[in-house]
């Protein structure tokens, strides 16, 4: 029960800081990536506010403590290869972060106050979620 | 399309994003990356998915709940129903290659240094940046 207690409460505040910073508004977002045009710097702002809180903290804390309070131990990626996957997937990514405005993070939160087009994008995020992993587990079993 | 230059409040719900993930980091040992708790939820068998529901109910009740005490977001969508449907299957492909989004790559990863990370994220920051500038630019626009 703490477990899911303390994911709430860090889903609530992550949810209203996306939502304050504008990341959730997909013109805005947009607008960061068009310096040529209707350019607003402000995503840099949440960048390194985020970036700056979340790295101070995690060096406090992996500083301090072998586990998390609720848990027996931190679950961190293992994974430490930078392959084709890792570079085509995050290149994809920004094309479809390009041509939409939307990010997983900003989506998600955006439900909450603009549930339509938002429900659309995560609808068609989730299906392509779906697709890949199974393309993925496919492109395994014959590698193996 | 313009959109407000809003330093303060981008700084500030930067902030909050980023003690989020502390807070998740600190009691439950979590990496805090929208990419990674979704798609979690979407395993069925996942048997570890209620802290993740959690986490995503959290995500959405609280600016429904800012708006119901009456806090104003903008909001603003310029793109198409047909893109914004192409995007999110391109963006839910991608994510899932590359492991991760803005969120779990660009904050998570890179706070913790992660070489990965920081190729992931200056990989989607450059084609983000060339897919706008093209559409916006390139055609004669």
């Amino acid at each position: 029960m703490n477990r899911q207690l303390s994911a709430l409460v860090a889903g609530l505040i992550f949810g209203l800081g996306i939502a304050i910073s504008g990341m959730g508004n997909p013109a805005k977002v947009l607008n960061f990536f068009d310096p040529l045009g209707t350019w607003d710097p402000s995503l840099a702002f949440v960048m390194g506010g985020a970036l700056a809180t979340t790295a101070v903290g995690y060096r406090v804390i992996f500083g301090r403590r072998q586990a998390p309070l609720f848990d027996t131990k931190f679950h961190l990626p293992t994974t430490t290869n930078i392959d084709a996957a890792l570079i085509g997937g995050s290149a994809l990514f920004g094309v479809g972060w390009g041509i939409s405005g939307f990010c997983p993070g900003g989506a998600i939160p955006a439900l909450g106050f603009a549930p339509w087009p938002t429900a659309l994008f995560l609808i068609c995020m989730g299906g392509g979620i779906l697709l890949a992993r199974r393309l993925k587990s496919l492109h395994l079993r014959q590698t193996a | 399309m313009m959109t407000d230059f809003t330093p303060l409040a981008s700084l500030f719900g930067g902030i909050l994003i980023g003690l989020a993930a502390v807070i998740l980091m600190a009691l439950n040992g979590r990496i805090a990356g929208m990419t990674m708790i979704f798609a979690g939820v979407l395993d069925p068998r996942n048997p570890d998915s209620t802290w993740r529901l959690a986490f995503l109910a959290g995500a959405i009740a609280a600016p429904a709940i800012a708006v119901a005490l009456g806090a104003e977001f903008s909001f603003a969508a310029p793109a198409t129903g047909v893109i914004l449907a192409l995007g999110g299957f391109i963006v839910g492909v991608g994510v899932t290659y590359g492991s991760g989004c803005t969120s779990g790559h660009g904050v998570c990863g890179l706070a913790r240094l992660s070489p990965r990370s920081l190729v992931a994220t200056v990989t989607f920051m450059v084609t983000t940046f060339a897919t706008v500038t093209l559409i916006r630019h390139g055609f004669g626009g």
